[in-house]
């Protein structure tokens, strides 16, 4: 604004001149930042190596020396304990993804039974979201760790489901498949069967924004995944065989197990996020406002199309900024499994790890560093799908 | 909650690490006589070494070394304040310098020793790793435990003993590990595990806790050396040498004939030498240590000899019941030896 009349401001010195002074502040408070975290670090250093306090990222190539519960890789104690941070990692990431994509579908079960017109139904929806949304996270974990699943009967005395399925104190043992040669054969007529299912939908899209015809995309893309497939068993045989768990000595060997530690955490933190996740569909759906609906109705779309081309795209506008935050919660809340015993990254890296080489600042910043990492990934990933469904003004 | 208490620990020392300015030897002691008294990590519940009794005043092996800590500083056993910590938070805690001392059934081992900054004082308990099972799983022998599922408190040198236990038998087994050693007994009694393994006095501490301790037994074999004792930050020589020596006045008591009853008689009419100079009748030892002339008297009056404290927290005066074994004076067949004082 100064410049308008074109008269240069008296610069007699520099802090009058406002973009000078801008400049000169903002390099003074970088300087300041860098400086205190400069001082920070080296202080650190040398108090550490004063205590005889080892530092460094060395112990991640040292043997870990103990067992893991639950590994998603190949582990085995004479491994690192740079491959114990990666089995953490991944036990994490497993909790994570399977409490996002069941919190997902829980939630929006529940936020569309909630605007139910049924009485019962949107007050039973009503009750499950304000029990589960206002207690805390923890004792959810402990009540479903504790209280149910600890009340299981003994590996003697398991509930069989036809000698092929056991639940008991030590989790739920499932067959295991083991692939055959047969299995190639199969995953390739699967992959076909999804390819022309694609193409069908395709087709099917253009043929409706041409010429208006319908044509049945679902049955026949379930027909095409059922016959190829099939046809390839019939021909080359069955793709796996299954090793069935069976009691030998103190616990069922053979089969998967789904340990009671991974089911109370992801069952606790489903539900719990579940319950906000709802609420946040709710309030998506009811921003839209009733204008669009009428206009649907004016249009002659029936119900479910109304729902589908007009409600959902407006209200997801709303819906997917929280969401994101429900999804960042519920992969931060997953660091509660060290109560449990469950190993995640903080049970196992921030908790283990680091009392048995003593080297917290390192396992800790590490730790951190990864929920970060991970949550800006989820972030980004949120934002470009928003991006996407954002509305396009034309 | 417990990771969330790591972490703040671990910030603790990320911050005194980064802006206090570094330990000189002899700024504990100051630190300790100024605050006016001794800040002691113990275990967060576990009978006979420390836990609190029914009227809240914790009690122990563990808890009365600190006694003794603060006795030989202020002359007063009771100037001592205890932190209950896990077996994850405890050597954060000791680097951090929250807590003063570290009396908490805590092995000494090599790395602990050099790479982490600490300093164990000397050995409280000679113990070793055992196996508690139920009766009902028929097992009479550890060789026999191929495929079980075993309970662990994790962060401990148990987690790694066992490994190598049932690598070296070439045995299978599922490690189920908690942060606490409450729940790892839970855990047992509800059958999440087959074992529960740990140091054999903390398996008999923990038997007794089980609603039928009848139905549990410890299996014979040992399978690991545990020296359990009082650990103190490194770099600080004053007060790790006041640490260390509060532990060898009470065996040198037990050997001297000294208990709580007679201690102060014997100050004044004992004839023999090592008496006289252990309780500060003759010489300047007391000085040497930056402490009181009656150090080693004060300890002894107010929390006992070796074998007092012993037979009170773990042996024949309580439940455990447990015999001296390794832990009798070396003159009659064990391994507890103190330095003289002179």
């Amino acid at each position: 604004m100064h410049n308008t009349t074109g008269v240069k401001p008296s610069s007699g010195s520099m802090l009058t001149d406002p973009k000078a002074r801008a400049l000169l502040f903002q390099v003074l408070s970088v300087c300041t930042v860098v400086g205190i975290g400069w001082y920070l670090f080296h202080n650190t250093q040398t108090n550490l190596a004063q205590r005889g306090i080892t530092s460094g990222f060395g112990f991640l190539n040292n043997t870990a020396g103990f067992g893991i519960l639950q590994s998603l890789i190949e582990f085995s104690p004479t491994d690192t304990y740079g491959r114990v941070f990666f089995i953490g990692l991944l036990n994490t990431l497993l909790v994570s993804v399977l409490g996002i994509f069941f919190a997902t579908v829980i939630g929006f079960i529940i936020g569309i039974a909630r605007l139910s017109p049924n009485w019962l139904i949107s007050r039973l929806a009503a009750v499950y979201i304000e029990i589960f949304r206002n207690i805390p996270p923890l004792l959810q974990i402990f009540f479903w760790y504790f209280a149910v699943l600890r009340a299981m009967p003994g590996p003697r005395d398991s509930f069989a489901l036809s000698d092929v399925f056991f639940l008991n104190i030590r989790g739920l043992y499932v067959p295991e498949p083991t692939a055959t040669p047969a299995f190639w054969a199969f995953a390739l007529a699967l992959l076909l069967a999804l390819g022309g299912a694609w193409e069908l939908a395709r087709r099917a899209r253009s043929l409706k924004i041409t010429t208006g015809q319908e044509f049945p995309v679902f049955f026949s893309s379930l027909a095409l995944l059922v016959i190829l497939p099939g046809l390839s068993i019939l021909v080359f045989g069955k793709p796996f065989t299954w090793t069935l768990p069976e009691l030998r000595g103190f616990n069922f060997v053979g089969g998967m197990v789904i340990i009671p530690e991974l089911f109370a955490i992801t069952l606790a933190l489903t539900i719990y996020t579940a319950a906000f996740i709802a609420e946040t569909v709710r309030s998506g759906i009811q921003s839209v406002s009733h204008g669009q609906t009428e206009a649907a109705r004016s249009l002659g779309l029936r119900p479910k199309h109304m729902l589908r081309l007009v409600i959902i795209p407006q209200a997801m506008r709303v819906i997917i900024p929280p969401l994101t935050s429900q999804y960042l919660n519920l992969v931060k809340n997953s660091s509660l499994a060290a109560a449990i015993g469950y190993p995640d990254l903080v049970s196992l890296f921030a908790g283990t790890v680091l009392n048995q080489t003593g080297q917290a600042i390192e396992t800790i910043a590490i730790t951190m560093s990864v929920y970060l990492a991970i949550s800006l990934t989820i972030s980004f990933l949120m934002n470009i799908y928003n991006k996407r469904i954002a509305l396009i003004e034309r | 909650m417990k990771a969330a208490k790591t972490t703040l620990i671990a910030a603790a020392v990320a911050a005194t690490a980064g802006l206090s300015l570094p330990a000189h030897a002899g700024t504990t002691l100051d630190a300790v006589l100024k605050k006016g008294f001794v800040q002691c990590g113990v275990s967060d519940g576990l009978p006979g070494f420390s836990y609190t009794d029914e009227k809240g005043q914790y009690k122990g092996i563990d808890v009365d070394v600190c006694r003794g800590v603060a006795a030989a500083v202020f002359g007063d056993a009771s100037k001592v304040r205890f932190s209950p910590l896990t077996a994850k938070e405890r050597f954060t805690a000791v680097q951090s310098g929250e807590v003063d001392v570290l009396s908490r059934n805590t092995t000494w081992t090599s790395s602990r020793d050099a790479g982490m900054g600490l300093s164990f004082t000397g050995v409280t308990y000679y113990d070793g790793q055992g196996f508690l099972v139920s009766t009902k799983i028929g097992v009479k022998s550890a060789k026999e435990l191929d495929g079980a599922s075993v309970c662990i408190q994790s962060g401990t040198t148990t987690e790694l003993n066992l490994t190598d236990y049932f690598r070296a038998n070439g045995m299978k087994y599922t490690p189920i590990t908690y942060d606490k050693s409450d729940e790892t007994v839970k855990a047992l009694e509800a059958g999440r595990c087959d074992v529960l393994t740990s140091d054999q006095s903390q398996l008999y501490a923990q038997r007794i806790k089980l609603g039928n301790p009848a139905d549990f037994i410890v299996l014979p074999e040992v399978i690991s050396k545990e020296p359990l004792g009082p650990v103190v930050r490194q770099g600080d020589d004053e007060w790790f040498n006041i640490v260390r020596w509060t532990l060898f006045a009470m065996v040198n008591a037990e050997e001297l004939g000294l208990t709580s009853g007679n201690v102060e008689e014997q100050a004044k009419t004992s004839a023999n030498p090592d008496v006289r100079r252990l309780l500060g009748a003759e010489g300047e030892y007391g000085k040497d240590l930056k402490l009181q002339k009656d150090w080693a008297l004060q300890i002894v009056k107010q929390v006992g000899n070796y074998g007092e404290m012993f037979e009170r927290n773990v042996g024949m005066g309580s439940e455990l019941k447990i015999a001296r074994g390794q832990n009798a004076l070396w003159n009659v067949g064990g391994l507890q030896y103190a330095p003289p004082v002179r």
